[in-house]
């Protein structure tokens, strides 16, 4: 297995006939804490899914883990920015999470999985609600459950796109806490708008507005990474170009 | 009711009612979650060209049916995914043509088309040892497939686009549960007709899923319920002399409104 995480080369999306990627690169290191900000509209979720194959590059390389977007996915746990299905729909926390641990054809859930599935449910403080309806929760608990569901896959790489969107702070907290030790064993993608978690726990940072900025934390005073991280709130805000991002390496 | 039985086109008909359970129990339920029910409506009318080219080539309309509805499940599911059409649409065509291509078929056969009337509205009262072999092997293969395909169905009905992501090639294995739709469709023909089918592929599924929040238990309750249910309706069509497919359907029916209404004011 190749050591780099994540390399993508070069990289062109466009949906529509718009493009929405424009020449981005990113390399990943086993063990990398990213962090993704940047506009709505931005790319940030199209990135993530270029990444997971459902949206096919016009050019451009991505490998993870020395293997391409196709081959990686049973080593990628994902967790969608949005999730859509039928509230009606028979079936429990249980079993939602453990499609997190699909394998392949023919490849029936093992002890192994189900393991994992509570393991990942516990995590996320969710495993007491194991047996209830998946629509008989509240919105911030079904994120958990959706989160749990990428945990249970035991991935090399996860990808979260705004995972703390509707979770509450205390749990956000223990969230993030729970991300610092996945880190040990994991490469980690979190697309977020929190700047103020972004500067507390991630390793590195990149802004995505159509073209990727990338940004490694400077090791510093904690001022001094305050003032690095000032600069893409008021990117976001102003929408000012990347240039001025520039200025600060 | 027991010594009905004793009657060989009883003991067929209820050969042929615990037949047509398991394939509406199992492939129902896929058809309820997955909220195909327009589209297996589309199927198991178009299947009636089947229908009509076996009247026409001379060979059993049922196995006639066969190929065709696989042919017009595959078609719409193509249709579905790779042609801009809105999907309500593409089952109105399908629907259509396939009844009209049926009812030409039946103009062009030489002479008068016996028990037509039986493929259009069903007649377990007269199903033949033949068809019981052809729904009994035809049963088995969609046990098989629900068997190895099971938990990829289950996560395309929940959400495509997150199968997709861990792996799972959701385009072939909708077009194989549509394939497995027009199997059954072929099963529940002579029991209810193709008019009626999709009756029997989304009311014992709705009604289970009232009861359970296990997708493996809602395809259990459903084959019991539709057990059940059929040979209430086939009895009470003998007793009063009805339709025996209609009467299986209004009972269908009826159980739904009354289970809908306990487990709201219950
Ligand atoms: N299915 C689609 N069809 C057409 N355009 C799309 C589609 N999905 C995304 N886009 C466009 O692609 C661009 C990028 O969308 P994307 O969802 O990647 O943004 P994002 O950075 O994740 O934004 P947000 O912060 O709102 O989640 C947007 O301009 C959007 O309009
Ligand atoms: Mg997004």
């Amino acid at each position: 297995m190749s050591d780099k995480a994540l390399e993508i080369e070069n990289l062109y999306v466009s949906i529509n006939k718009s493009i929405i990627l424009k020449d981005i690169n990113l390399n990943l290191d086993k063990n990398d804490f990213l962090a993704i900000i940047g506009p709505n509209g931005g790319g940030k979720s199209t990135l993530l899914k270029t990444i997971l194959n459902l949206i096919r590059p016009d050019k451009g390389n991505i490998s993870v883990f020395g293997k391409n977007p196709k081959e990686a996915l049973n080593i990628i746990g994902y967790l969608p920015q949005n999730t859509f299905f039928d509230l009606n729909f028979p079936i429990n926390v249980f079993n939602v999470t453990l499609m997190g641990r699909y394998n392949g054809l023919f490849k029936n859930y093992t002890q192994n999985d189900r393991k994992a599935v509570i393991n990942a449910l516990d995590e996320v403080s969710m495993l007491e609600y194991k047996d209830r309806q998946i629509s008989e929760l509240s919105g911030g608990q079904m994120q958990r459950v959706f989160i749990a569901r990428a945990l249970a896959r035991e991935p090399e790489l996860l990808l979260l796109d705004e995972p703390t969107a509707s979770v509450d702070p205390k749990m956000q907290k223990s969230f993030y806490e729970l991300l610092l030790k996945l880190k040990e064993k994991m490469t980690i993608i979190l697309v977020t708008h929190d700047v103020g978690v972004v500067c507390e726990y991630v390793d590195k940072i990149a802004c995505l507005n159509h073209i990727l900025f990338y940004h490694g934390i400077p090791e510093g005073s904690a001022d001094a990474i305050g003032k690095t991280y000032n600069c893409p709130i008021d990117i976001i805000g102003h929408g000012i170009p990347h240039r001025v991002f520039k200025k600060h390496e | 009711m027991l010594e009905l039985l004793q009657y060989e086109f009883m003991q067929n008909a209820f050969i042929a009612a615990v037949l047509v359970s398991v394939a509406c129990g199992m492939v129902g339920t896929y058809v309820v979650v997955k909220k195909i029910v327009s589209i297996s409506g589309g199927i198991s009318h178009a299947a009636f060209g089947g229908i009509g080219l076996g009247y026409l080539i001379g060979i059993n309309p049922i196995v006639a049916a066969i190929p065709f509805s696989i042919f017009s499940a595959l078609s719409i599911g193509f249709i579905n995914k790779r042609i801009k059409i809105s999907e309500d649409t593409a089952i109105g065509i399908l629907w259509t043509t396939g009844m009209a291509l049926g009812i030409i078929f039946i103009n062009l056969s030489p002479g008068y088309a016996p028990d037509l009337f039986s493929y259009l509205f069903g007649s377990i009262l007269t199903v033949p040892d033949s068809d019981l072999t052809l729904m009994l092997i035809l049963d088995i293969v969609i046990i098989i497939i629900v068997f190895l395909f099971n938990r990829e169905f289950i996560a395309i009905s929940f959400d495509e686009e997150f199968s997709k992501t861990i792996g799972i090639k959701v385009e072939p294995l909708y077009l194989l549960l549509l394939c497995l739709v027009a199997l059954s469709v072929v099963v529940l023909i002579k029991v209810v007709g193709v008019i009626l089918v999709i009756a029997l592929l989304s009311i014992p599924a709705a009604i289970s899923m009232q009861y359970t929040s296990s997708i493996n238990k809602v395809m259990t309750f459903s084959v019991i319920i539709g057990l059940v249910l059929n040979i209430l309706g086939l009895w009470l069509s003998y007793i009063f002399n009805l339709a025996s497919g209609a009467t299986i359907v209004i009972i269908l029916g009826l159980t739904f409104i009354i289970s809908s209404l306990i487990t709201k004011y219950w």
